[in-house]
């Protein structure tokens, strides 16, 4: 079986999205079973046609169990594979396998969280590394505040570059009436945000929300039998060195220089391809690592590539289109939300933020302390 | 070898009795001079002679954080240790340090036991 053998093999064919923001009175798995029958309903499948189950959250130490409890599945396939927010993307890749080879038929991936409303922090079940506890780090800020200051030592970055990320966010999610923060943000408001870990301050994180997501896959020959727009699977491609930040190699350059070039390659595109980019922002760094481990941009040039606009509306590259983990939704892993967005934008369903002539979107997710990466490109039928 | 008796006990806890002993020593496979730290039962290589020497305790800042607590502010490290390998500490002397800055290791006891600490050496610590 050759890499390219599953491009274009399975497509997504319900895409769903609940709680996103705030959603008092429900609980994780409530908000996940919500996004479920959403998009279980879109595919024009029934709850019992799902034979594969993929799903991982940051509360349920058994996650597919209690998928397939609540939702009264009797799955064939399941897979719990738990790389943090980059675990979605992982799970297109796993679910295109399994249906290629007949181990289940229509798969679901899931994903829950109510952290905001059930105490306003992150929730984790990541336990402490023994050779960082006494150093008392604060996970996972303390990493990214790492990252960043190696960045800037080397590179020359500068806090306003960081800031200039978390405004092109903003931008994107005023276009957005899902995004949970929207309105005028200016760059001085950006620059004199409460200091949280040098040089990252409270506008250089993500958000803290509630919210949950579900798609389904089915192989493609039986997507075109069913209601929905498919999104058809490219290629995706995984890349992962470190758990900790004292064990990642180089703190300026992350394995999504191999997971993009993996993936890029199975799907048979490259960077002058993709019509949107989805990077996972859990911080502002993360926006400029990211373009330039995935070619965007040079190494140590992301800097100065995201100044003036280039990645907010209107601008030359259109990167994360729904406001991102900084200013749309953070439920705690937010990659399946990266692959709501690139569904929404290859649909033409994205509203004010939808890009002409989306085809190809490239979804980046980031798992851990910039630990796991997994990149996966969906497409359009006229991508295939 | 340093005298306390570690032959009983796996690396993390090898390394928590030789500081508790007031040491700061880390591993080396004998096959292919590698060093490793964090402690472990095998190098990346592969090789799973390690033996364990003393740290030289010199080193030079890679990256650092200042974490801001309402209790207080602190800085997290991650320190090069001349002898390549990388590990997570702090600078307890000074607020933060340019990345580059040359450090030296000494054991401090804390209320949750003893941990490796760095200060600013030679023009660095000026």
């Amino acid at each position: 079986m050759s890499m390219d053998s599953m491009r274009g093999k399975s497509a997504i064919v319900g895409m769903a999205t609940a709680g996103v923001g705030e959603a008092p009175g429900f609980s994780a798995m409530e908000l996940l079973g919500q996004a479920a029958v959403k998009a279980v309903n879109e595919a024009g499948l029934k709850m019992q046609d799902i034979d594969g189950v993929f799903a991982a959250t940051s509360s349920h130490a058994f996650p597919t169990m209690s998928v397939v409890e609540y939702l009264g599945l009797k799955p064939r396939f399941f897979d719990g594979t738990n790389v943090g927010g980059s675990s979605f993307e992982m799970h297109l890749l796993q679910a295109t396998l399994a249906l290629e080879a007949g181990l289940c038929d229509a798969a679901l991936i899931c994903y829950g969280s109510n952290q905001r409303t059930a105490g306003g922090r992150l929730v984790s079940m990541s336990e402490p590394q023994w050779h960082e506890t006494p150093y008392k780090p604060r996970h996972p800020i303390t990493a990214y505040g790492l990252a960043t200051s190696r960045h800037m030592a080397e590179f020359g970055t500068t806090r306003e570059d960081l800031a200039d990320v978390a405004l092109a966010a903003r931008g994107w999610a005023n276009l957005n009436p899902e995004a949970f923060a929207r309105g005028p943000l200016s760059k001085d408001e950006v620059l004199s945000a409460r200091m949280i870990s040098d040089p990252l301050t409270k506008s250089d994180c993500c958000l803290v929300t509630d919210g949950a997501a579900a798609c389904v896959l089915v192989r493609a020959d039986r997507a075109k039998d069913l209601p929905g727009k498919p999104v058809y699977f490219m290629g995706a491609g995984g890349a992962n060195y470190h758990r900790s930040i004292v064990a990642m190699p180089d703190l300026t350059t992350t394995a999504a220089a191999e997971s993009g070039p993996r993936a890029m390659e199975m799907a048979g595109v490259s960077q002058k391809d993709i019509d949107v980019v989805m990077l996972y922002d859990a911080f502002t760094i993360n926006t400029i690592l990211f373009l330039e481990d995935l070619g965007f941009c040079p190494k140590g040039e992301g800097g100065r590539f995201v100044r003036d606009g280039r990645i907010a509306p209107g601008g030359e590259l259109a990167v994360n289109t729904n406001g991102g983990g900084l200013s749309c939704v953070h439920p705690g892993m937010y990659g399946l939300f990266l692959i709501a967005e690139a569904v929404a934008q290859i649909r033409g369903e994205a509203g004010e933020r939808q890009q002409d002539n989306c085809n190809i979107a490239l979804c980046h997710g980031n798992g851990g302390t910039l630990s796991s990466q997994c990149t996966a490109i969906l497409g359009s039928e006229a991508a295939l | 070898m340093k005298d306390t008796d570690v032959s009983q006990l796996g690396p993390q806890a090898a390394y928590e009795a030789y500081l508790a002993a007031g040491w700061f020593m880390i591993q080396r496979a004998a096959s292919t001079g590698e060093y490793v730290f964090w402690p472990k039962v095998t190098s990346p290589t592969g090789a799973t002679d390690l033996e364990w020497v003393e740290a030289k305790g010199t080193g030079t800042v890679y990256a650092i954080t200042v974490n801001r607590a309402r209790s207080g502010a602190y800085n997290v490290a991650l320190v090069e240790l001349d002898e390549g390998v990388r590990m997570m500490s702090t600078l307890p002397g000074v607020e933060t340090a340019e990345i580059g800055a040359r450090v030296t290791a000494r054991i401090e006891d804390t209320e949750e036991g003893p941990r490796v600490v760095f200060d600013l050496a030679g023009e660095d610590a000026a």
